[in-house]
């Protein structure tokens, strides 16, 4: 069974980009390859210019591509938050000092601080899903992966998650973002679409949005504020069709 | 015949130093053919509710009956079936349908009528069991793992099934079908969805239920939450999409009479009360 053909994707350092899939598209596979757990059949998946087969480098690829999951309780090893950010830089041998530097940058990073000591099942589901990506942090990548990392999450949590990705972009990571919702696309800025392990769309987020007729064809849903959003846009109101928030629609009528 | 909690309260660690109490004087009724969503933010109480209306837990006061019958974990046994959120996480057997025939024998069927009761959920779930019963659990897709382990709790053939968040996780495809799965089982048992969002199961309930730090905070007709949002928003949650631009359009001066919640009809609306068609 094939579930990726010929796909290609490039990620730079200070940029989102978005995959968008139904379930089966081929966007776990392709999560699994961007640090190695996956070798390709053919083509070639390099990072900075390190071949994911060399076997030799497979701690480079590691450390320069952190991935984290939609379960944020798949993740979570330790019995508080602070000795669950340190495991990863534990296991690379790094002296106290420096894990302790890490621990601290990665807590301010998602906005953590005051719960170091806090046991991880006692906290929220969105606060959780920061403390993964604390530890993938951690490990100080160039490239965060993430496959739909607020699936599970309420909506509070999922704001919480959103703002992080957007500052992780700010720092200077490369963020791949894995979703089915499109309106969480809206925060990157290229995506792919993959259907059936295949290509079938590739470009800037603004483009993708403008060509939302196509989505049930790709398995995706319209969500019911882009349907409004198009009927809008069709009406004449004028809209930056990118920006699905509510608000940003009833402005858009009322102005 | 209902399910009925009336006027329930429940406080964990009750007696020590550490008591909380997280739910006061809820009440909650549904009858077979009917569906209650229960909504609240995290923290509001929904779990221990559904803990209770599955007889796992006894209220400290009020009632819980089943069918006019006391509500404790004999009396729910075979008669409630509980999906727990991320339920495709309890699958366990070589089988799937061995995994899904497990309630029925657990509940004292014999070999053959589990099979037969387990042959019949896979169906009702949209897996062929000619074709998936003798996969494993753990080869199927997350849309269809959530499904297979709802078959379980079906092949008990449940006069009520209580669901925490049953399309969590999904993408759209798996969400319509699952959707759709709960709608059918509306036809012959009492179903009540529990989740933080009306988003999904506002158009198609009975009745809601908002509950906000343990208390009820509205509970009345499905679309009269259509009509007025902001029901939602008093209890921090947030209005689906398209009631919520509807909601904040009027706010705004548009004059918008009464809320839909078809994104087609209500595009044209609020184009129509802007002034652009």
């Amino acid at each position: 069974m094939a579930a990726l053909r010929e796909v290609s994707l490039a990620l730079e350092p200070g940029e989102i980009v978005a995959v968008l899939g139904a379930n089966g598209s081929g966007k776990s596979t392709l999560v699994r390859m961007t640090n190695g757990l996956l070798g390709a059949d053919s083509g070639s998946i390099t990072v900075d210019g390190i071949d994911t087969r060399d076997q030799a480098r497979t701690r480079d690829v590691r450390e320069l591509v952190g991935v984290v999951f939609q379960h944020p309780d798949d993740q979570i090893v330790a019995t508080s938050v602070e000795d669950d950010i340190a495991f990863g830089p534990e296991n690379l041998g790094l002296p106290r000092d420096e894990i302790r530097r890490r621990v601290d940058q990665a807590i301010e990073s998602v906005g953590l601080g005051g719960l170091e000591r806090r046991e991880p099942h006692l906290l929220s589901g969105g606060q959780k899903q920061r403390l993964a990506i604390a530890g993938a942090l951690a490990m100080r990548p160039r490239y965060v992966v993430m496959d739909e990392p607020t699936s599970m999450l309420d909506p509070e949590g999922r704001s919480e998650v959103l703002a992080l990705i957007g500052s992780l972009r700010a720092a200077g990571h490369g963020v791949l973002l894995v979703t089915h919702d499109l309106a969480e696309a809206a925060l990157a800025d290229h995506a792919l679409v993959l259907s059936k392990g295949e290509t079938v769309f590739e470009g800037r987020v603004e483009e993708l949005f403008g060509a939302t007729h196509d989505l049930p064809a790709w398995g995706l849903e319209l969500p019911p504020i882009a349907v409004i959003a198009r009927t809008l846009a069709d009406s004449g109101v004028p809209l930056n069709l990118t920006d699905l928030r509510p608000a940003a629609l009833a402005e858009a009528l009322c102005r | 015949m209902s399910l009925r909690l009336t006027d329930i309260s429940y406080t964990y660690a009750a007696d020590t130093d550490y008591a909380e109490a997280a739910l006061r004087g809820v009440s909650l009724d549904v009858a077979p053919g009917e569906l209650v969503l229960v909504l609240g933010a995290t923290g509001s109480g929904k779990s221990t509710l559904l803990r209770i209306a599955a007889g796992l837990m006894e209220p400290r006061s009020g009632s819980a009956t089943i069918d006019d019958d006391p509500l404790d974990r004999a009396s729910a046994r075979g008669a409630v079936g509980l999906v727990f959120q991320d339920a495709e996480s309890q699958l366990f057997a070589d089988t799937l349908i061995d995994d899904v025939a497990f309630g029925p024998k657990n509940l004292g069927m014999d070999a053959v009528s589990a099979q037969a009761a387990a042959s019949e959920a896979l169906e009702a779930v949209g897996l062929a069991p000619a074709v998936f019963g003798t996969r494993s659990p753990f080869s199927l897709s997350g849309g269809e793992a959530r499904r297979a382990a709802i078959a379980g709790v079906l092949a008990m053939r449940p006069r009520y099934l209580l669901a925490d968040e049953p399309t969590a996780g999904l993408d759209a495809g798996g969400r319509r079908l699952l959707k759709s799965l709960i709608l059918h089982t509306r036809e012959r048992a009492g179903v009540v969805v529990v989740s933080h969002t009306a988003e999904e199961f506002l158009g198609e309930a009975d009745r809601v239920l908002v509950l906000s730090a343990g208390t009820t905070h509205w509970y009345g007709q499905a679309s009269d939450v259509v009509a007025d949002p902001d029901v939602l928003v008093g209890a921090g949650l947030v209005a689906p999409d398209v009631l919520e631009v509807q909601r904040l359009a009027r706010q705004a001066g548009l004059s918008i009479d009464g809320f839909v919640l078809d994104p087609d009809r209500a595009g044209r609306r609020l184009a129509e009360a802007g002034g652009w068609l």
